[in-house]
């Protein structure tokens, strides 16, 4: 990559490098000029007469530049036309050395890369939208950008790599993508990318090396502590690095697979909760079955492996590890020394009588033959398969696996679940603390009312920019308690189609799944669950006052001031009579 | 020495000496005020202000605004005595020489200060 030029106009740039072909040309048409005047020449009369300086340069302007509209005012006498032929020569000369020079100009990929830099910065400076600023454009960056653009946040790109920076600006987003090809290790590339504009709302760091990723958290504290950044983090220490000077979020795909795993073993219920709740919305969940207990084998033991044999060790499942390389002193667990993709190993880690296998390789190819020999082996398994490569997609399809691990995936669905649902993660945390069997229940009435499509979830808070209405109300005193308000809009006799799971109080403790007749307060927070229909009505009833005052009391407002004056006028006549 | 600037300076110096012989004289008599003298006034004027572009320094900015200034004076001049010769038809009677004159002083002010500059310029470097 080219340095970035720390030019702030590219005008001047391109100036400086024509100085010498625009001397040429002015010289030219100088003495071009300055000749016409002095050769001799003859009016209409046949009296002489010089050409005056005004018709000179007039000949001479559309001489050279190529348009040629005759011998003004009078024809040329021999004399003129001679040095006319000399001017004709001079200025085609003079304009393709112009014209050649402004074109290598337009093509050196130092000045190119200027004008990129300028215009991106530009367009990242006239952002008045609320904006995110995603570092690294991956498969996991895609995810990210398809799915902001979808919930309408604008996004802004930063990407080492060229050709995906093009893959941006072909890709048709609803919204423009200000995409920087640079080095995010660069604090000031940040910083072009707006890292310190006031519509930032929030870094993601999600490029395929840690130490970018680091240096973006650090960068990202120092220069906007305010914004969340959310950071990608695949090794232990790249994480606890980020963790010690207070990055909120980080991400470690292979953690947070492990996590679910353990929570799918001892309460898989509360895993089926998960699963909804942090679906991609618009799809359905398929019920796949459970993990069994029993005996596990796991193929790989690299940073996701050892993760994964952790998990399933403190779960109590007997586990078997095949790796290439020898077990190390002292193994906790039984380990098999081969190739997982061959039978051979499969057979002495005990295929038959397992009950479920983990392909946790780097390699796609090589977690694909294990599983496809495993299964051969024992058709019941339960196969768990890692898929490190968007592209090799078609592939995972076609085999009958139960869990699919897409690093890329896993991040961004957390990614979208903390930017756009804050409260989601303090309820999953929550939720995993009660009993498997509070968990079923929820689930279950769930899932009753609203079906095992993934559902629209949701943060809303009663501020004055979010539901000014209901804050409006609040204020003055009213009680509004839950049940009144989960009602349509256009009939309060139905139910809106929502339920909410999450109360969120700054003076005191959180409520997990409100009573109906919990009254609201102005700055709560809820966490939302329902269709994307519910999603819309109630946003409109806490924004707008007449919606609100129907859902609650039953009655059209009048609108405007006039009709308000009136109606308050014959309230009071009717109770003074 | 450096061939560079000496053209610098040169092409400052010579916009400056071919202002003021142009502008010397009565303000009004065309006697005394060389049509081909503005003409060369001008083509050296616009060699200065090219040869002061890309420079990046304060100075290098005041230098490029002074030389716009003078270019801009000294083509409006060029433009009235077009307009009398051609347009009006009346030729270059004692106001319109007036007119070309002046325009042609304030590009001159312009140029002295252009000159000063690159005085202050090079005693500031006292090399």
């Amino acid at each position: 990559m080219m340095p970035l030029l720390r030019h702030q106009s590219v005008f001047f740039l391109i100036m400086r490098r024509l100085r010498a072909p625009l001397i040429l040309l002015i010289v030219i048409i100088a003495i071009s000029v300055f000749g016409l005047t002095l050769a001799p020449g003859v009016d209409a009369d046949g009296k002489p007469a010089n050409i005056s300086f005004f018709h000179a340069l007039y000949f001479i302007s559309y001489t050279a530049t190529t348009i040629g509209f005759g011998e003004i005012p009078y024809a040329f006498s021999d004399q003129q036309r001679l040095w006319v032929l000399v001017c004709i020569y001079m200025s085609v000369v003079g304009w393709a050395y112009t014209v050649g020079t402004v074109f290598a100009l337009l093509a050196d990929r130092n000045l190119q890369q200027a004008i990129r830099t300028q215009s991106f910065m530009r367009a990242v400076r006239n952002l008045r939208e609320p904006f995110y600023l995603v570092c690294g454009f991956g498969e996991t960056g895609r995810l990210i950008c398809d799915a902001l653009d979808r919930l309408g946040f604008r996004a802004v790109v930063i990407e080492l790599d060229d050709t995906k920076v093009g893959e941006i600006e072909l890709h048709g987003y609803r919204a423009d993508i200000p995409a920087l090809c640079a080095d995010a290790h660069n604090p000031e590339n940040l910083t072009f990318a707006g890292l310190t504009h006031r519509s930032c709302i929030g870094v993601i760091a999600l490029t395929n090396d840690d130490s970018a990723n680091l240096a973006i958290a650090i960068a990202a504290r120092l220069l906007a502590p305010k914004i969340p950044a959310l950071c990608r983090a695949e090794s232990a220490e790249t994480a606890a690095n980020m963790a010690s000077f207070g990055t909120r979020h980080i991400i470690n795909p292979f953690e947070k697979f492990s996590e679910y795993l353990a929570l799918a073993l001892h309460a898989p219920a509360a895993w089926h909760l998960l699963t909804w709740l942090t679906g991609v919305p618009g799809t359905t969940m398929e019920r796949q079955r459970d993990p069994p207990h029993g005996e596990w084998i796991l193929c790989g033991h690299g940073r996701f492996g050892r993760m994964l044999a952790h998990v399933l060790e403190r779960e109590g499942v007997p586990l078997t590890i095949i790796d290439r390389n020898a077990a190390p002193p002292a193994p906790s667990v039984r380990w098999v020394q081969g190739e997982g993709t061959g039978a051979p190993a499969l057979e002495a880690a005990g295929v038959r009588r397992a009950a479920g296998i983990v392909a946790a390789t780097a390699n796609d190819v090589d977690n694909l033959s294990t599983v496809v020999t495993a299964r051969e082996l024992n058709p019941a398994l339960f196969v768990i398969l890692r898929q490190n490569h968007f592209a090799n997609n078609s592939l995972f399809e076609a085999f009958d696996y139960d869990v699919n691990v897409v690093p890329s995936r896993i991040i961004a669905h957390e990614c979208l679940a903390i930017l756009t649902t804050p409260l989601l993660v303090p309820f999953l945390e929550d939720m995993k603390r009660h009993d498997e069997e509070w968990c079923g229940r929820l689930l279950k009435r769930l899932t009753g009312n609203f079906g095992w499509d993934i559902p629209a979830v949701w943060s809303e808070r009663i501020n004055l920019s979010r539901a000014p209405a209901l804050y409006r109300k609040l204020m003055k005193g009213a009680t509004v308690e839950l049940q009144s308000l989960l009602k349509s809009p256009s009939n309060r006799d139905d139910a809106l189609a929502c339920e909410i799971l999450l109360l969120r109080r700054d003076d005191d403790d959180h409520l997990l799944i409100p009573e109906g007749d919990t009254e609201l307060r102005p700055g709560d927070e809820l966490l939302l669950v329902g269709t994307a229909e519910a999603q819309r009505e109630f946003g409109l009833l806490i924004s707008n006052e007449h919606a609100l005052v129907y859902v609650l009391t039953g009655t059209d407002l009048p609108g405007g001031w006039i009709w308000e004056r009136l109606s308050r006028n014959r309230a009071a006549q009717s109770e003074t009579t | 020495m450096n061939l560079e600037k000496v053209i610098f300076g040169f092409f400052i110096v010579l916009a400056a000496t071919l202002n003021f012989g142009f502008f010397v004289g009565d303000l009004d008599d065309p006697v005394h005020h060389e049509i081909n003298e503005l003409f060369v006034a001008i083509v050296v004027n616009l060699i200065a202000t090219i040869l002061k572009l890309g420079d990046r320094t304060q100075i290098g900015a005041i230098h490029l605004a002074t030389s716009l200034v003078a270019d801009l004076q000294l083509i409006a001049a060029a433009m009235v005595w077009g307009y009398a010769e051609h347009i009006a038809g009346t030729g270059m009677t004692p106001v319109m020489v007036a007119r070309v004159v002046s325009l042609a002083g304030g590009a001159l002010f312009a140029n002295v200060v252009s000159v000063i500059i690159l005085i202050a310029e090079t005693i500031m470097q006292r090399r």
